[in-house]
């Protein structure tokens, strides 16, 4: 692999960029793989990119139904933070926060991480409480984050009105280092790695069943045909109760469509990234301008990657009173993606009824921004068999143990 | 848009007038079940890629709950029926089976 640098640019513009490689080889299955890691969003490329990385683990193919980071990889709307309640959600979310400060120099491929800063409104007294706990939880956790009063939020984003008609701004939960990156180049960047260390990223390769013997996995039969591996990680978003059935178990999840919008591209009016949990919207603005808006999940189990369009209506709709200056702008895109929601709206990470089959899934409307720690976490589960630190809290035992790790109220919007 | 006709006051309802419940025939566990009975009961879900059957409330209407039968990844609707069963009616079975002839049934 030939690594991009400003020196390389140099010589390419010399010889007319003849000199650059394919970012990653494809090819036709093997039939044997160590491992198989079954989906190509962030969170699967990462395991593999971990794998290697940490425990040397390369004999690994990452196969894709679809094409590379078609999933909700590619469909977020990118916030990255870690002001999360929970102990267990503040380490992942705060690792995996940290690693993407230093993703672009670590896979040599740039993710234009850009910690503008994300600020998440209190709009009603009890939210202005929830948030002044999360600030100190997050003090005792090492997350740096401050509840600030509505003058500061106003001094931080002009374009805002504090004094909205229904539900005034009355503070907000700030974290100055969390922020955006590149979706795509998340995705490109872990994949172009893994294949440098010498991994098989498949594509269109859909994995239709799992096959084991005696209660421990053999290997998967895809519509490449069959492939074995000694371990399997599962990591599919919304289709994991879908894969979780062809493994013989049963998920405590269900797929709903969750929809983002942009606008036409105005000129720079907010450098960072404003949730509003209360009214149902969160707005930032992309390096081309476009204002990139999001809101509440569908309530219905749905496989369509097409949602609903009443979301959008109230998702705008809060926005344009959060912000008036938008109310005459035109929405360029809409779209949809699949996500998996957890009774907790936590993630999982674990060992399955399966032996050798691993999970993780349940990142729901907000695994963009832990795709780097979750990957570090999964790739030390299938590496082990056993969960490290991180991921211990997340298994699936969780449900009936009744540990629940519940970030269902720390979130009221999806992001 | 979603819409669905509420069997209770026969309106076709689109979906903002509806509440979604989750997955309908849940077999409730209490007390006295065993912990993973109850942990299903509680947690686990269906979520299948196809007919799916589902709990609504006519929120804004006639305020009671009623079920649906609908396919997840085409969003057709098969049909509605009272709450106030345990099994999805024959009629409806039947439906599906005409527009879904490898659906292998409630499982
Ligand atoms: C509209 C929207 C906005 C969002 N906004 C944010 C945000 O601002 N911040 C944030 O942190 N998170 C956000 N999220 C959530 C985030 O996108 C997801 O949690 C995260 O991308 C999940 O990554 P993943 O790798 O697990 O899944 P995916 O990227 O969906 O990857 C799973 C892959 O598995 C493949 N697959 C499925 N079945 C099979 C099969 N049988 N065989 C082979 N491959 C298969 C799929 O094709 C897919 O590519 C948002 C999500 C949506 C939809
Ligand atoms: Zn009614």
């Amino acid at each position: 692999m030939r690594r991009y640098s400003a020196f390389a640019i140099a010589r390419e513009a010399l010889r007319h960029h003849t000199g650059w490689n394919r970012a990653w080889r494809s090819r036709d299955p093997k039939k044997h793989y160590k491992v198989i890691v079954i989906g190509a969003g962030g969170h699967g490329l990462a395991t593999a990119y971990y794998l290697g990385k940490n425990y040397g683990i390369r004999d690994i193919a990452v196969l894709e139904k679809g094409w590379l980071g078609g999933g909700n990889t590619g469909r977020n709307t990118t916030i990255i933070r870690s002001n999360y309640l929970q102990d267990p959600s503040a380490a992942i979310y705060e690792k995996s926060r940290s690693l993407y400060e230093t993703f672009s120099q670590d896979v040599n491929y740039n993710a234009m991480f850009s910690p503008r800063g994300v600020l998440m409104l209190a709009q009603t007294h009890h939210e202005v409480r929830g948030y002044q706990r999360t600030a100190h939880a997050n003090a005792l956790q090492g997350v740096e984050t401050e509840f600030v009063g509505p003058e500061r939020v106003k001094e931080i984003v002009p374009i805002i009105n504090i004094d909205g008609p229904r539900y005034p701004v009355l503070g907000a939960l700030w974290q100055p280092r969390g922020g955006t990156a590149r979706h795509d180049a998340v995705a490109w960047g872990y994949a172009r790695a893994c294949s440098g260390m010498g991994m098989d990223i498949i594509q269109k390769c859909e994995v239709t069943g799992v096959r084991s013997d005696g209660g421990t996995v053999t290997g998967v039969t895809t519509t490449k045909g069959d492939i074995a591996c000694d371990k399997l990680a599962i990591v599919v978003a919304g289709h994991s109760g879908h894969l979780a059935g062809m493994a013989g178990f049963r998920l405590p999840i269900e797929s709903v469509a969750l929809q983002a919008l942009v606008s036409e591209p105005i000129k720079p009016c907010m450098d960072c990234v404003v949730m509003a949990n209360t009214v149902h919207g969160y707005m930032s603005q992309s390096d081309k301008g476009e204002m990139v808006i999001g809101g509440g999940a569908d309530g219905y189990n749905n496989y369509t990657q097409r949602g609903s369009f009443h979301h959008v209506e109230e998702t705008v709709r809060a926005l344009v009173e959060t912000f008036p200056m938008i109310s005459r702008l035109k929405m360029m895109r809409q779209w949809g993606g699949i996500v998996d929601m957890t009774g907790d709206r936590s993630p999982i990470i674990s060992k399955t009824p399966l032996g050798n089959t691993f999970i993780n899934c349940g990142w729901g409307t907000g695994g963009f921004k832990s795709i780097p720690g979750s990957g570090w976490a999964m790739a030390e589960l299938v590496a082990k068999g056993e969960p490290g630190p991180l991921a211990a809290e997340f298994g699936l035992d969780r449900f009936r143990e009744g540990r629940f790790i519940d970030e269902s109220v720390a979130a009221g919007v999806a992001h | 848009m979603l819409i669905l006709q509420c069997p209770y006051c026969g309106i076709q309802c689109d979906e903002t007038e509806l509440a979604p419940g989750g997955q309908a025939h849940l077999k409730r566990h209490g007390p006295g079940s065993s912990d993973e009975d109850f942990e299903a009961y509680l947690f686990d879900r269906d979520n299948p890629m196809g007919v799916h059957f589902e709990r609504w409330r006519h929120a804004n209407g006639c305020g009671k709950w009623f079920l649906a039968a609908r396919c997840t990844t085409t969003l057709e609707v098969f049909g509605t029926y009272s709450a106030q069963t345990t099994e999805p009616p024959a009629e409806i079975a039947d439906r599906i089976r005409a527009r879904r002839p490898n659906w292998e049934g409630r499982t």
